[in-house]
Protein backbone atom coordinates (compact mmCIF):
# COMPACT_ATOMS: atom_id res chain seq x y z
CA UNK A 1 0.00 0.00 0.00
CA UNK A 2 2.71 2.05 0.32
CA UNK A 3 2.42 3.08 -3.61
CA UNK A 4 -1.14 4.14 -2.72
CA UNK A 5 0.05 6.31 -0.15
CA UNK A 6 2.18 8.55 -2.67
CA UNK A 7 -0.93 8.39 -4.56
CA UNK A 8 -3.02 9.54 -2.29
CA UNK A 9 -0.44 12.42 -1.26
CA UNK A 10 0.43 13.17 -4.97
CA UNK A 11 -3.92 13.91 -5.22
CA UNK A 12 -4.05 15.74 -2.07
CA UNK A 13 -1.00 18.11 -3.41
CA UNK A 14 -2.75 18.67 -6.48
CA UNK A 15 -6.40 19.35 -4.67
CA UNK A 16 -4.55 22.07 -2.40
CA UNK A 17 -2.59 23.61 -4.76
CA UNK A 18 -5.93 23.80 -6.99
CA UNK A 19 -7.62 25.05 -3.77
CA UNK A 20 -5.64 27.70 -2.65
CA UNK A 21 -3.73 29.46 -4.98
CA UNK A 22 -6.80 31.57 -6.12
CA UNK A 23 -6.85 32.20 -2.71
CA UNK A 24 -3.57 33.65 -1.84
CA UNK A 25 -3.79 35.25 -5.31
CA UNK A 26 -6.75 37.20 -4.60
CA UNK A 27 -4.87 38.06 -1.06
CA UNK A 28 -2.37 39.17 -2.63
CA UNK A 29 -3.96 41.15 -5.53
CA UNK A 30 -6.49 42.79 -2.61
CA UNK A 31 -3.33 44.33 -0.87
CA UNK A 32 -1.64 45.72 -4.47
CA UNK A 33 -3.54 48.74 -4.52
CA UNK A 34 -0.79 51.08 -2.94
CA UNK A 35 2.04 51.18 -5.53
CA UNK A 36 5.19 49.57 -4.62
CA UNK A 37 4.04 48.10 -1.44
CA UNK A 38 1.16 45.92 0.11
CA UNK A 39 -1.10 47.14 2.00
CA UNK A 40 -5.13 47.46 3.55
CA UNK A 41 -6.05 49.96 1.44
CA UNK A 42 -8.61 48.16 -0.82
CA UNK A 43 -10.47 46.91 2.14
CA UNK A 44 -10.29 50.14 3.99
CA UNK A 45 -11.67 51.77 1.08
CA UNK A 46 -14.62 49.00 0.68
CA UNK A 47 -15.42 49.31 4.36
CA UNK A 48 -15.52 52.68 4.29
CA UNK A 49 -18.05 52.80 0.89
CA UNK A 50 -21.34 53.62 2.26
CA UNK A 51 -22.78 51.34 -0.31
CA UNK A 52 -20.92 48.55 0.84
CA UNK A 53 -22.37 49.10 4.26
CA UNK A 54 -26.13 49.77 2.75
CA UNK A 55 -26.09 46.86 0.37
CA UNK A 56 -24.75 44.42 2.64
CA UNK A 57 -27.10 45.60 5.30
CA UNK A 58 -29.98 45.10 3.29
CA UNK A 59 -28.88 41.76 2.09
CA UNK A 60 -27.85 40.62 6.23
CA UNK A 61 -31.98 41.88 7.08
CA UNK A 62 -33.00 39.71 4.05
CA UNK A 63 -31.31 36.77 4.95
CA UNK A 64 -32.92 37.00 8.63
CA UNK A 65 -36.29 37.46 7.07
CA UNK A 66 -35.69 34.93 4.60
CA UNK A 67 -34.72 32.36 7.61
CA UNK A 68 -37.86 33.16 9.72
CA UNK A 69 -39.87 32.64 6.63
CA UNK A 70 -38.03 29.13 5.85
CA UNK A 71 -38.72 27.91 9.55
CA UNK A 72 -41.56 29.25 9.64
CA UNK A 73 -43.04 26.97 6.68
CA UNK A 74 -40.75 24.10 7.52
CA UNK A 75 -40.75 23.29 10.85
CA UNK A 76 -44.31 22.48 10.86
CA UNK A 77 -44.39 21.03 7.71
CA UNK A 78 -41.61 18.52 8.71
CA UNK A 79 -42.78 17.69 11.94
CA UNK A 80 -46.19 17.33 11.33
CA UNK A 81 -45.56 14.51 8.61
CA UNK A 82 -43.21 12.87 10.67
CA UNK A 83 -46.38 13.13 13.41
CA UNK A 84 -48.93 12.49 11.15
CA UNK A 85 -48.60 12.17 7.26
CA UNK A 86 -45.90 10.04 6.51
CA UNK A 87 -47.44 9.42 3.30
CA UNK A 88 -46.89 12.77 2.19
CA UNK A 89 -43.01 12.57 2.87
CA UNK A 90 -42.03 11.29 -0.82
CA UNK A 91 -44.18 14.21 -2.31
CA UNK A 92 -42.30 16.98 0.43
CA UNK A 93 -39.34 15.53 -0.48
CA UNK A 94 -40.07 15.72 -4.03
CA UNK A 95 -40.89 19.50 -4.08
CA UNK A 96 -37.97 20.42 -2.33
CA UNK A 97 -35.71 19.20 -4.25
CA UNK A 98 -36.87 21.39 -6.80
CA UNK A 99 -35.25 24.50 -6.69
CA UNK A 100 -32.16 22.14 -7.55
CA UNK A 101 -33.70 21.36 -10.80
CA UNK A 102 -35.39 24.62 -11.67
CA UNK A 103 -32.67 27.59 -11.91
CA UNK A 104 -33.45 30.55 -9.98
CA UNK A 105 -33.27 32.96 -13.17
CA UNK A 106 -36.25 30.81 -14.43
CA UNK A 107 -37.84 31.15 -10.57
CA UNK A 108 -37.80 34.75 -10.44
CA UNK A 109 -38.72 35.09 -14.03
CA UNK A 110 -41.82 33.67 -13.15
CA UNK A 111 -42.47 35.92 -9.69
CA UNK A 112 -42.13 38.54 -12.49
CA UNK A 113 -44.52 37.66 -15.39
CA UNK A 114 -47.02 36.43 -12.65
CA UNK A 115 -46.77 39.13 -9.63
CA UNK A 116 -46.39 42.28 -11.40
CA UNK A 117 -47.98 45.06 -11.28
CA UNK A 118 -50.92 44.58 -13.42
CA UNK A 119 -51.89 41.24 -11.91
CA UNK A 120 -53.77 39.72 -9.05
CA UNK A 121 -51.22 39.62 -6.79
CA UNK A 122 -49.24 42.96 -7.07
CA UNK A 123 -46.09 42.10 -5.22
CA UNK A 124 -44.33 44.17 -7.64
CA UNK A 125 -46.05 47.36 -7.54
CA UNK A 126 -44.68 48.50 -4.33
CA UNK A 127 -41.42 48.20 -2.54
CA UNK A 128 -42.41 46.40 0.14
CA UNK A 129 -43.94 43.89 -1.93
CA UNK A 130 -40.85 43.46 -3.86
CA UNK A 131 -38.94 43.42 -1.30
CA UNK A 132 -41.35 40.42 0.59
CA UNK A 133 -41.09 38.58 -2.99
CA UNK A 134 -37.53 38.43 -2.92
CA UNK A 135 -37.00 37.04 0.44
CA UNK A 136 -39.98 34.71 -0.37
CA UNK A 137 -37.72 33.58 -3.84
CA UNK A 138 -34.45 33.50 -1.23
CA UNK A 139 -36.65 31.16 0.93
CA UNK A 140 -37.53 28.73 -2.58
CA UNK A 141 -33.63 29.07 -2.85
CA UNK A 142 -32.58 27.82 0.45
CA UNK A 143 -36.03 25.42 1.02
CA UNK A 144 -34.29 22.02 -0.17
CA UNK A 145 -31.02 22.95 2.49
CA UNK A 146 -33.43 24.48 5.01
CA UNK A 147 -35.65 20.72 5.46
CA UNK A 148 -32.85 18.51 4.74
CA UNK A 149 -31.25 20.30 7.95
CA UNK A 150 -34.81 20.17 10.14
CA UNK A 151 -35.84 17.03 8.73
CA UNK A 152 -32.31 15.14 10.19
CA UNK A 153 -32.97 17.35 13.09
CA UNK A 154 -36.43 15.85 13.97
CA UNK A 155 -34.88 11.99 13.15
CA UNK A 156 -32.92 12.40 16.16
CA UNK A 157 -35.61 12.62 18.81
CA UNK A 158 -38.99 10.76 19.40
CA UNK A 159 -41.29 13.33 18.06
CA UNK A 160 -44.23 10.94 18.67
CA UNK A 161 -43.72 10.61 22.66
CA UNK A 162 -42.63 14.18 23.23
CA UNK A 163 -45.59 15.28 21.24
CA UNK A 164 -48.09 12.64 23.34
CA UNK A 165 -46.10 13.46 26.81
CA UNK A 166 -46.81 17.14 25.98
CA UNK A 167 -50.37 16.00 24.77
CA UNK A 168 -50.68 14.22 28.22
CA UNK A 169 -49.77 17.58 30.46
CA UNK A 170 -52.27 19.63 28.22
CA UNK A 171 -50.30 21.59 26.14
CA UNK A 172 -52.13 22.90 22.74
CA UNK A 173 -50.29 22.59 19.52
CA UNK A 174 -48.49 26.22 19.76
CA UNK A 175 -46.96 25.22 22.55
CA UNK A 176 -46.18 21.76 21.20
CA UNK A 177 -44.49 23.27 18.42
CA UNK A 178 -42.74 26.05 20.17
CA UNK A 179 -41.80 24.33 23.32
CA UNK A 180 -41.00 21.34 23.13
CA UNK A 181 -40.26 20.44 19.67
CA UNK A 182 -38.50 23.72 18.17
CA UNK A 183 -35.75 23.61 21.22
CA UNK A 184 -35.22 20.42 20.04
CA UNK A 185 -34.27 20.79 17.04
CA UNK A 186 -32.71 24.19 17.47
CA UNK A 187 -29.33 23.17 16.50
CA UNK A 188 -30.24 21.87 13.54
CA UNK A 189 -32.45 24.87 12.47
CA UNK A 190 -29.73 26.60 13.44
CA UNK A 191 -27.43 24.90 10.95
CA UNK A 192 -30.14 25.62 8.45
CA UNK A 193 -30.31 29.03 8.75
CA UNK A 194 -26.63 29.53 8.32
CA UNK A 195 -26.33 28.32 5.64
CA UNK A 196 -29.54 29.92 4.00
CA UNK A 197 -27.10 33.01 5.21
CA UNK A 198 -24.33 31.97 2.97
CA UNK A 199 -26.69 31.24 0.00
CA UNK A 200 -28.60 34.23 0.29
CA UNK A 201 -25.55 37.06 1.44
CA UNK A 202 -24.28 37.28 -1.89
CA UNK A 203 -27.27 36.24 -4.15
CA UNK A 204 -27.20 37.91 -7.75
CA UNK A 205 -29.84 36.99 -10.12
CA UNK A 206 -32.85 37.05 -8.32
CA UNK A 207 -32.24 40.35 -6.22
CA UNK A 208 -30.90 41.66 -9.45
CA UNK A 209 -33.59 41.11 -11.45
CA UNK A 210 -35.94 42.04 -8.92
CA UNK A 211 -33.58 45.50 -8.63
CA UNK A 212 -33.09 45.35 -4.95
CA UNK A 213 -30.24 47.08 -3.59
CA UNK A 214 -28.46 44.00 -2.03
CA UNK A 215 -25.30 43.12 -1.85
CA UNK A 216 -24.76 40.81 -4.82
CA UNK A 217 -25.57 43.32 -7.25
CA UNK A 218 -23.63 45.75 -5.56
CA UNK A 219 -20.30 43.39 -6.17
CA UNK A 220 -21.02 42.70 -9.69
CA UNK A 221 -21.36 46.67 -9.96
CA UNK A 222 -18.07 47.02 -7.96
CA UNK A 223 -16.33 44.08 -10.62
CA UNK A 224 -16.93 46.09 -13.41
CA UNK A 225 -15.83 49.21 -12.33
CA UNK A 226 -12.63 48.60 -9.63
CA UNK A 227 -9.12 46.85 -10.12
CA UNK A 228 -8.60 45.94 -6.49
CA UNK A 229 -11.83 46.22 -4.45
CA UNK A 230 -13.41 42.87 -5.82
CA UNK A 231 -10.46 41.24 -4.80
CA UNK A 232 -10.70 42.54 -1.46
CA UNK A 233 -14.61 41.76 -1.55
CA UNK A 234 -14.20 38.29 -2.63
CA UNK A 235 -11.82 37.62 0.24
CA UNK A 236 -14.49 39.13 2.39
CA UNK A 237 -17.04 36.93 0.99
CA UNK A 238 -14.93 34.25 1.52
CA UNK A 239 -14.35 35.00 5.32
CA UNK A 240 -18.18 35.50 5.50
CA UNK A 241 -18.65 31.56 4.24
CA UNK A 242 -16.28 30.27 5.93
CA UNK A 243 -17.72 31.95 9.29
CA UNK A 244 -20.90 30.50 8.53
CA UNK A 245 -19.44 26.71 7.92
CA UNK A 246 -17.60 27.09 11.14
CA UNK A 247 -20.55 27.79 13.26
CA UNK A 248 -22.44 25.05 11.27
CA UNK A 249 -19.94 22.47 12.53
CA UNK A 250 -19.30 23.87 16.09
CA UNK A 251 -22.96 23.53 16.33
CA UNK A 252 -23.17 20.02 15.05
CA UNK A 253 -21.00 19.51 17.83
CA UNK A 254 -23.75 20.06 20.14
CA UNK A 255 -26.45 18.17 18.69
CA UNK A 256 -28.29 14.83 19.96
CA UNK A 257 -25.79 11.71 18.77
CA UNK A 258 -28.21 9.28 17.72
CA UNK A 259 -31.81 8.69 17.98
CA UNK A 260 -32.99 6.69 21.34
CA UNK A 261 -36.42 6.01 20.37
CA UNK A 262 -38.10 2.40 21.11
CA UNK A 263 -39.26 1.71 17.12
CA UNK B 1 -28.62 15.50 1.23
CA UNK B 2 -27.86 12.06 0.46
CA UNK B 3 -30.38 10.22 2.99
CA UNK B 4 -33.94 9.48 1.07
CA UNK B 5 -34.43 7.62 3.81
CA UNK B 6 -38.13 5.88 3.48
CA UNK B 7 -37.72 3.63 6.08
CA UNK B 8 -40.06 4.75 8.80
CA UNK B 9 -42.86 5.50 6.57
CA UNK B 10 -44.19 2.18 6.84
CA UNK B 11 -43.66 2.40 10.64
CA UNK B 12 -45.23 5.37 11.77
CA UNK B 13 -48.20 4.15 9.05
CA UNK B 14 -49.38 0.90 10.94
CA UNK B 15 -48.46 2.36 14.84
CA UNK B 16 -51.23 5.13 14.43
CA UNK B 17 -54.54 3.50 16.35
CA UNK B 18 -57.31 3.64 13.43
CA UNK B 19 -60.02 5.69 15.94
CA UNK B 20 -57.45 8.36 15.99
CA UNK B 21 -56.69 8.35 12.93
CA UNK B 22 -60.31 8.51 11.09
CA UNK B 23 -61.26 11.47 14.14
CA UNK B 24 -58.18 13.38 12.59
CA UNK B 25 -58.73 13.31 9.21
CA UNK B 26 -60.56 16.00 9.25
CA UNK B 27 -58.87 19.38 7.53
CA UNK B 28 -57.14 20.35 10.91
CA UNK B 29 -55.21 16.76 9.94
CA UNK B 30 -53.44 19.14 7.13
CA UNK B 31 -52.89 22.06 9.07
CA UNK B 32 -49.77 21.68 9.62
CA UNK B 33 -48.67 21.23 6.33
CA UNK B 34 -50.46 23.35 4.83
CA UNK B 35 -48.15 26.89 4.60
CA UNK B 36 -45.71 24.64 3.13
CA UNK B 37 -47.66 23.63 0.30
CA UNK B 38 -49.50 27.39 -0.18
CA UNK B 39 -45.93 28.51 -0.22
CA UNK B 40 -44.67 25.85 -2.43
CA UNK B 41 -47.23 25.90 -5.43
CA UNK B 42 -47.87 30.10 -5.16
CA UNK B 43 -43.81 30.54 -5.53
CA UNK B 44 -42.52 27.37 -7.30
CA UNK B 45 -44.88 25.45 -8.78
CA UNK B 46 -47.08 28.30 -10.54
CA UNK B 47 -44.68 30.57 -11.66
CA UNK B 48 -42.59 27.73 -13.12
CA UNK B 49 -46.03 26.13 -15.35
CA UNK B 50 -46.87 29.81 -15.98
CA UNK B 51 -43.80 30.16 -17.98
CA UNK B 52 -43.94 26.44 -19.05
CA UNK B 53 -47.49 27.15 -20.26
CA UNK B 54 -46.31 30.61 -21.92
CA UNK B 55 -44.09 28.75 -24.13
CA UNK B 56 -46.60 27.25 -26.08
CA UNK B 57 -48.65 30.25 -26.76
CA UNK B 58 -48.56 33.43 -28.65
CA UNK B 59 -49.01 36.84 -27.49
CA UNK B 60 -52.80 36.39 -27.97
CA UNK B 61 -52.90 33.32 -25.66
CA UNK B 62 -53.36 30.35 -28.11
CA UNK B 63 -51.64 27.16 -28.24
CA UNK B 64 -48.43 27.35 -31.01
CA UNK B 65 -45.52 25.35 -31.25
CA UNK B 66 -43.88 28.55 -32.55
CA UNK B 67 -41.80 29.57 -29.49
CA UNK B 68 -40.23 26.43 -28.92
CA UNK B 69 -39.18 26.09 -32.76
CA UNK B 70 -37.44 29.73 -33.00
CA UNK B 71 -35.29 27.97 -30.24
CA UNK B 72 -33.78 26.74 -33.42
CA UNK B 73 -32.37 30.12 -34.38
CA UNK B 74 -28.66 30.15 -34.48
CA UNK B 75 -27.74 32.21 -31.71
CA UNK B 76 -29.76 30.84 -29.47
CA UNK B 77 -28.54 27.32 -30.22
CA UNK B 78 -25.04 28.16 -29.79
CA UNK B 79 -26.11 29.33 -26.30
CA UNK B 80 -27.75 26.32 -25.17
CA UNK B 81 -24.72 24.85 -27.00
CA UNK B 82 -21.94 26.59 -25.22
CA UNK B 83 -24.19 25.74 -21.77
CA UNK B 84 -23.92 22.02 -22.10
CA UNK B 85 -20.27 21.88 -22.75
CA UNK B 86 -19.49 24.35 -20.05
CA UNK B 87 -21.51 22.19 -17.34
CA UNK B 88 -21.01 19.18 -19.30
CA UNK B 89 -16.96 19.94 -19.19
CA UNK B 90 -17.07 21.08 -15.56
CA UNK B 91 -19.03 18.39 -14.27
CA UNK B 92 -16.95 15.91 -15.55
CA UNK B 93 -13.67 17.49 -14.46
CA UNK B 94 -14.88 18.47 -11.27
CA UNK B 95 -16.85 14.88 -10.47
CA UNK B 96 -13.29 12.60 -11.31
CA UNK B 97 -11.05 14.78 -9.97
CA UNK B 98 -12.84 14.87 -6.42
CA UNK B 99 -13.74 11.05 -6.45
CA UNK B 100 -9.81 11.01 -6.89
CA UNK B 101 -9.77 13.51 -3.69
CA UNK B 102 -12.44 11.53 -1.90
CA UNK B 103 -10.66 8.48 -2.32
CA UNK B 104 -6.96 9.76 -1.28
CA UNK B 105 -8.70 11.23 2.18
CA UNK B 106 -10.93 8.03 2.45
CA UNK B 107 -8.57 5.27 1.82
CA UNK B 108 -5.38 6.73 0.81
CA UNK B 109 -4.03 6.30 4.35
CA UNK B 110 -3.73 10.00 4.96
CA UNK B 111 -3.58 11.18 8.45
CA UNK B 112 -7.06 11.85 9.66
CA UNK B 113 -6.72 15.59 9.90
CA UNK B 114 -6.58 15.81 6.14
CA UNK B 115 -9.97 14.42 5.94
CA UNK B 116 -11.92 16.45 8.45
CA UNK B 117 -9.59 19.49 7.06
CA UNK B 118 -10.46 18.47 3.31
CA UNK B 119 -14.04 18.21 4.58
CA UNK B 120 -14.56 20.97 5.86
CA UNK B 121 -12.84 23.31 3.25
CA UNK B 122 -15.29 21.44 0.95
CA UNK B 123 -17.88 22.71 2.43
CA UNK B 124 -16.60 26.16 2.54
CA UNK B 125 -15.65 26.07 -1.01
CA UNK B 126 -19.08 24.39 -2.97
CA UNK B 127 -20.64 27.43 -1.29
CA UNK B 128 -18.00 29.97 -2.54
CA UNK B 129 -19.94 30.38 -5.76
CA UNK B 130 -21.53 33.40 -7.50
CA UNK B 131 -19.68 36.78 -8.02
CA UNK B 132 -17.08 36.36 -5.45
CA UNK B 133 -15.88 33.28 -6.71
CA UNK B 134 -15.07 35.45 -10.42
CA UNK B 135 -12.94 37.78 -8.49
CA UNK B 136 -11.05 35.32 -7.34
CA UNK B 137 -10.29 33.63 -10.63
CA UNK B 138 -9.56 36.95 -12.38
CA UNK B 139 -7.52 38.23 -9.48
CA UNK B 140 -5.38 34.87 -10.56
CA UNK B 141 -5.96 33.71 -14.32
CA UNK B 142 -6.61 37.26 -15.24
CA UNK B 143 -4.69 39.39 -17.50
CA UNK B 144 -2.79 40.60 -14.87
CA UNK B 145 -3.67 37.85 -12.33
CA UNK B 146 -0.95 36.05 -9.91
CA UNK B 147 -0.73 32.99 -11.57
CA UNK B 148 -0.47 34.56 -15.00
CA UNK B 149 2.54 36.88 -13.94
CA UNK B 150 3.96 34.18 -12.19
CA UNK B 151 4.31 31.59 -14.88
CA UNK B 152 5.17 34.79 -17.69
CA UNK B 153 8.20 36.03 -15.10
CA UNK B 154 9.30 32.48 -14.01
CA UNK B 155 8.81 30.18 -16.82
CA UNK B 156 8.19 32.79 -19.55
CA UNK B 157 5.15 31.28 -20.45
CA UNK B 158 2.34 33.60 -21.58
CA UNK B 159 -0.58 32.09 -21.45
CA UNK B 160 -2.87 34.52 -22.72
CA UNK B 161 -0.19 34.71 -26.18
CA UNK B 162 -0.89 30.82 -26.30
CA UNK B 163 -4.70 31.73 -26.20
CA UNK B 164 -6.36 31.11 -22.98
CA UNK B 165 -8.47 34.13 -21.95
CA UNK B 166 -10.41 33.73 -18.26
CA UNK B 167 -13.33 35.03 -20.49
CA UNK B 168 -13.66 32.10 -22.61
CA UNK B 169 -14.77 28.60 -22.50
CA UNK B 170 -12.45 26.80 -20.53
CA UNK B 171 -11.53 30.32 -18.23
CA UNK B 172 -15.14 29.73 -17.69
CA UNK B 173 -14.93 25.96 -17.02
CA UNK B 174 -11.79 26.06 -14.99
CA UNK B 175 -13.65 28.34 -12.59
CA UNK B 176 -16.57 26.32 -12.40
CA UNK B 177 -14.60 23.70 -10.96
CA UNK B 178 -13.49 25.64 -7.69
CA UNK B 179 -17.08 24.75 -6.93
CA UNK B 180 -17.32 21.35 -8.66
CA UNK B 181 -15.06 19.22 -6.88
CA UNK B 182 -16.14 20.28 -3.45
CA UNK B 183 -19.28 19.72 -4.16
CA UNK B 184 -18.43 16.25 -5.29
CA UNK B 185 -16.49 15.39 -2.81
CA UNK B 186 -19.07 16.21 0.18
CA UNK B 187 -21.63 13.91 -1.43
CA UNK B 188 -19.44 11.41 -2.93
CA UNK B 189 -17.41 10.44 0.58
CA UNK B 190 -20.30 9.05 2.46
CA UNK B 191 -20.26 6.64 -0.43
CA UNK B 192 -16.91 5.79 -0.23
CA UNK B 193 -17.43 5.47 3.35
CA UNK B 194 -20.45 2.57 3.16
CA UNK B 195 -17.65 0.58 1.27
CA UNK B 196 -17.99 -2.06 4.23
CA UNK B 197 -14.30 -3.78 5.32
CA UNK B 198 -16.22 -7.12 5.24
CA UNK B 199 -16.33 -6.82 1.21
CA UNK B 200 -12.19 -6.34 0.74
CA UNK B 201 -11.53 -8.87 2.95
CA UNK B 202 -14.04 -11.11 1.20
CA UNK B 203 -13.11 -10.59 -1.80
CA UNK B 204 -9.01 -11.02 -0.59
CA UNK B 205 -10.58 -14.38 0.78
CA UNK B 206 -11.48 -15.56 -2.55
CA UNK B 207 -8.26 -14.79 -3.97
CA UNK B 208 -9.01 -11.31 -5.36
CA UNK B 209 -6.10 -8.95 -6.40
CA UNK B 210 -6.36 -5.57 -5.61
CA UNK B 211 -7.49 -4.15 -8.98
CA UNK B 212 -9.76 -7.26 -9.29
CA UNK B 213 -11.61 -6.27 -6.06
CA UNK B 214 -11.72 -2.41 -7.30
CA UNK B 215 -13.30 -3.26 -10.82
CA UNK B 216 -15.41 -5.76 -9.54
CA UNK B 217 -16.45 -4.52 -5.79
CA UNK B 218 -15.79 -0.80 -5.54
CA UNK B 219 -16.28 0.36 -8.78
CA UNK B 220 -20.08 -1.35 -9.40
CA UNK B 221 -20.78 -0.16 -5.83
CA UNK B 222 -20.17 3.60 -6.26
CA UNK B 223 -20.69 4.02 -10.01
CA UNK B 224 -24.72 4.64 -9.13
CA UNK B 225 -23.82 7.41 -6.51
CA UNK B 226 -21.11 8.63 -8.84
CA UNK B 227 -22.78 9.04 -12.14
CA UNK B 228 -25.74 10.50 -9.64
CA UNK B 229 -23.67 13.27 -9.02
CA UNK B 230 -22.21 14.19 -12.15
CA UNK B 231 -25.27 15.33 -13.28
CA UNK B 232 -26.40 17.05 -9.68
CA UNK B 233 -22.74 18.78 -11.05
CA UNK B 234 -24.11 19.34 -14.24
CA UNK B 235 -27.45 21.01 -13.17
CA UNK B 236 -25.34 22.99 -10.25
CA UNK B 237 -23.24 24.42 -13.36
CA UNK B 238 -26.64 24.85 -16.05
CA UNK B 239 -28.24 27.40 -13.96
CA UNK B 240 -25.74 29.12 -12.62
CA UNK B 241 -25.44 32.45 -13.67
CA UNK B 242 -23.68 34.84 -11.02
CA UNK B 243 -20.20 33.55 -11.92
CA UNK B 244 -20.55 33.93 -15.91
CA UNK B 245 -21.89 37.27 -15.54
CA UNK B 246 -19.03 38.63 -13.15
CA UNK B 247 -16.56 36.88 -15.00
CA UNK B 248 -17.54 37.64 -18.59
CA UNK B 249 -19.85 40.40 -18.53
CA UNK B 250 -22.02 38.73 -21.48
CA UNK B 251 -18.98 38.13 -23.69
CA UNK B 252 -19.66 34.26 -23.26
CA UNK B 253 -23.19 33.53 -24.10
CA UNK B 254 -24.27 31.07 -22.03
CA UNK B 255 -28.25 30.24 -21.87
CA UNK B 256 -28.80 31.66 -18.40
CA UNK B 257 -27.03 34.99 -19.41
CA UNK B 258 -28.84 35.13 -22.44
CA UNK B 259 -32.21 34.68 -20.30
CA UNK B 260 -30.89 37.20 -17.92
CA UNK B 261 -30.60 39.86 -21.07
CA UNK B 262 -34.24 39.02 -22.23
CA UNK B 263 -35.80 39.47 -18.70
CA UNK B 264 -34.02 43.05 -18.41
CA UNK B 265 -34.77 44.43 -22.14
CA UNK B 266 -36.28 41.70 -23.86
CA UNK B 267 -33.59 41.49 -26.34
CA UNK B 268 -35.35 38.91 -28.60
CA UNK B 269 -37.98 41.27 -29.00
CA UNK B 270 -40.75 38.39 -28.21
CA UNK B 271 -41.98 37.72 -24.71
CA UNK B 272 -42.79 34.31 -25.71
CA UNK B 273 -39.61 33.12 -27.12
CA UNK B 274 -38.17 33.92 -23.24
CA UNK B 275 -40.72 31.25 -21.76
CA UNK B 276 -39.49 28.97 -24.13
CA UNK B 277 -35.93 29.80 -23.11
CA UNK B 278 -36.63 29.41 -19.59
CA UNK B 279 -38.47 26.28 -20.89
CA UNK B 280 -35.43 24.72 -22.28
CA UNK B 281 -33.73 25.33 -19.47
CA UNK B 282 -36.04 23.35 -17.14
CA UNK B 283 -36.33 20.54 -19.53
CA UNK B 284 -32.43 20.38 -19.45
CA UNK B 285 -31.89 20.09 -15.58
CA UNK B 286 -35.46 18.21 -15.06
CA UNK B 287 -34.05 15.84 -17.41
CA UNK B 288 -30.83 15.65 -16.15
CA UNK B 289 -32.35 15.22 -11.97
CA UNK B 290 -34.65 12.16 -13.07
CA UNK B 291 -31.46 10.37 -13.95
CA UNK B 292 -29.98 11.84 -10.64
CA UNK B 293 -33.02 10.30 -8.93
CA UNK B 294 -32.88 6.55 -10.83
CA UNK B 295 -29.20 6.41 -10.07
CA UNK B 296 -29.54 7.32 -6.17
CA UNK B 297 -32.34 5.23 -5.70
CA UNK B 298 -30.15 2.14 -7.21
CA UNK B 299 -27.37 3.01 -4.97
CA UNK B 300 -29.36 3.07 -2.17
CA UNK B 301 -29.82 -0.47 -1.98
CA UNK B 302 -26.25 -1.06 -1.44
CA UNK B 303 -25.49 1.71 0.59
CA UNK B 304 -27.45 1.68 3.47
Amino acid sequence: MKGGRFWAWVVFALGAAYFFIPLIATVEFSMRMRRGAYSLDAYKVVLGDARFQATFGYSVLAAIFTIILGVLIVVPAAYWIRLRLPQLRPVVEFITLLPLVIPAIVIVFGYIRMYGSNSPLPFLATDTGTNALLVIGYATLALPYMYRAVDTGLRTIDVRTLTEAAQILGAGWSTIITRVILPNVLIAVLSGAFLTFAIVIGEFTMASLLNRPAFGPYLQNIGANRAYEPAALAIIAFAITWGCMSLIQILSRFAPKSANRPN
Amino acid sequence: MTDLSFSDHAVAGKTAPPAEARRLRLPTQWLGVAPFFIFAIMFLILPTLYLMLGAFQNDAGEFTLENIAALAQPSIVAAYWISIKVSLASSLIGAFAGLAIAIAIVRGGLPDWIRSATLTFSGVASNFAGVPLAFAFLATLGRLGLATVILNTLFGLNIYAHGFNILSFWGLTLTYVYFQIPLMVVIIVPAIDGLKKEWGEAAATLGATMSQYWRMVVIPVIWPSFLGTVILLFANAFGAIATAYALTGSSLNIVPILLYAQIRGDVLHNAHLGYAIAFGMIVITGLANVFYIWFRTRSERWLK
